[in-house]
């Protein structure tokens, strides 16, 4: 493990070269200990990928007798060396997300199924068929970066990026897929839409989805999308 | 108790000091980019330090108080508007102000604070989301603003010692602690002015000028970043994060700006320069420090200055 400053106000902890299974098991260990332990001064933590970055407030420290940093990183260690091995405690959530594939849904289906030499009913099948794991929650609020797409899906991003991306919109970005929790500017191949919130500001938690949380995808058709509430 | 929206201004959002805890779920912090400035903003009106303001962009608003109000702009300058003190305006009255002279954000204050819920703990504006602030948006022509009642109200007539604010300047020097990739861009960045384009906003400041070039090849995985990260795109130039942020990046990240330099960057606009030099973090936590002591001391200086509204 390597952990270095992320600016004046952070720490981050590289647990591997690479986000493998072995690595994102890790991350999520470091991150939730690092949660449970509430050290002194972390104000947030970001688990990502092949990372976890602690946020700290260098205020919360004594001014000349403490070196904010160190303490931070301290604190760190200490949390990796208990969950060394032993990964994390909770056992993975699977989440069931609900898509309406092609159609004025997914504008971009046809072209994946261009792109990857299949009909369009082959890539519905694919991409609903497959186990998809939570590596990192950000670009937008709730927006989940999905592995596990099938390599018979995977397809480039967009050229030319659109403008607005409807809420609720599933993607494939080279070899990850997504969905838009909140209207945004997005480069990746639209293929359908789901009906559920994946971002809720009044919700507990806000995001739907964390990293380490399974997701599969269930297709259902216009009229289930329309009657979903 | 409201303010009546006479006309927006280019960007006027509802800001506080932002909201913690959520960057997992991909939400910034957010609140204010200068957050200096609405500190003091909120001290010099009796309100805490992390009352919602709001936080005007380039071109002011002009607003209508039915009601007599106490009200301080901090940040950047404009010619109709006095800044770094209270000001009362009366029943009826305009707050209007003129032409930008420096800065690119200023922060109102008005005594009470604005009315808008919490949401995900911050009652800052963030805009990608619709979340926060006023209805989870800028605000527009012929909106009411509902104001809390405020408790305090100054008295005499008095201003704060400028020496206490931030170096603000069109050409500032920032302080920057190195990023994990910065060994890979050798000196490029200690060693000339880049400008600030006009296509910065709150999430980022964009900036042109020498192109920074990579020795090292490769894409990254996606990490966190936070505002204050100097992150380099594969065209060489660099951006700085600001308040609103995406929480994960995966560009390399040459350096960050020390956290007590971050209301220089909020206060720069298009066409305006920056240069940067280095730091160290043992020196970015005695810098954040010296300005709690000298913030401090202001609100000491502030505490017989006011009476009961």
């Amino acid at each position: 493990m390597k952990v270095e400053p992320l600016g004046d106000s952070a720490v981050v902890a590289t647990l591997g070269p690479a986000a493998d299974a072995a690595t994102l098991a890790s991350v999520r260990g470091l991150a939730e200990a690092m949660v449970a332990a509430r050290g002194r001064g972390i104000v947030d933590v970001v688990p990502a990928y092949a990372t976890v970055t602690a946020f700290y407030d260098p205020l919360q420290f004594a001014e000349s007798t403490e070196d904010a940093l160190a303490l931070v990183c301290r604190f760190i260690e200490a949390c990796a060396s208990v969950t060394t091995g032993t990964g994390p405690a909770a056992a993975a959530r699977v989440a069931e997300i609900p898509v309406c594939y092609g159609g004025d849904f997914g504008p971009d289906l046809e072209q994946v199924a261009g792109h990857c030499g299949l009909g369009a009913g082959e890539v519905v099948a694919l991409h609903s068929g497959a186990d998809y794991l939570v590596h990192a929650v950000g670009f937008t609020p709730g927006f989940p970066y999905l592995g596990g797409l099938p390599k018979a899906l995977s397809t480039p991003r967009r050229e030319t990026p659109r403008p607005r991306v409807a809420a609720g919109s599933v993607g494939i970005g080279g070899s990850q897929t997504g969905v838009y929790p909140v209207a945004s500017p997005g480069g990746w191949q639209i293929i359908g839409r789901t009906p559920v919130a994946l971002f809720r500001p009044d919700g507990h938690p806000a995001a739907l989805l964390r990293p380490g949380d399974r997701v599969r995808f269930r297709a259902i058709s216009a009229a289930e999308f329309d009657a979903w509430k | 108790m409201e303010m009546k929206v006479i006309r927006a201004g280019m960007l006027t959002t509802v800001q506080d000091l932002g909201r913690r805890g959520h960057l997992a779920e991909g939400v910034p912090n957010g609140g204010a980019a200068d957050r200096f400035a609405l500190r003091v903003a909120n001290l010099l009106v009796g309100n805490a330090e992390d009352a919602p303001a709001l936080e005007i962009t380039l071109t002011g608003p002009e607003l209508e108080f039915a009601q007599a109000v106490w009200v301080a702009v901090c940040g950047a300058r404009f010619e109709e508007m006095p800044a770094w003190r209270p000001l009362r305006v009366e029943s009826g009255g305009r707050l209007k102000f003129g032409r930008r002279v420096l800065g690119c954000r200023a922060y109102l204050a008005v005594s009470g604070g604005i009315d808008v819920d919490a949401v995900l703990g911050g009652r800052g504006t963030f805009l990608a989301a619709g979340l926060g602030g006023f209805q989870g948006r800028a605000l527009r022509e012929g909106d009411f603003v509902r104001l809390l009642p405020s408790t305090l109200q100054p008295t005499g007539h008095w201003s704060i010692d400028e020496r206490v604010l931030p170096s603000y300047s069109r050409e500032p020097t920032v302080r920057v602690v190195p990023g994990a990739h910065g060994a890979e861009f050798g000196a490029g960045l200690y060693s000339g002015r880049f400008g600030v384009t006009p296509n910065s906003d709150r999430m980022g400041i964009r900036l042109d000028g020498p192109r920074l070039e990579r020795s090292a090849r490769g894409d990254l995985i996606s990490a966190a970043v936070a505002p204050g990260t100097v992150q380099v795109p594969p065209d060489g130039h660099p951006i700085v994060l600001m308040a609103d942020a995406q929480t994960l990046g995966g560009y390399p990240r040459v350096a960050h700006a020390v956290s007590v330099d971050m209301p220089l960057l909020a206060q720069l606009a298009p066409g305006d320069g920056v240069r940067f030099i280095g730091s160290s973090v043992a020196e970015a936590h005695a810098l954040a420090h010296a300005q709690e002591h000298r913030l401090a001391l202001l609100r000491q200086g502030l505490a017989g200055k006011f009476k009961p509204a």
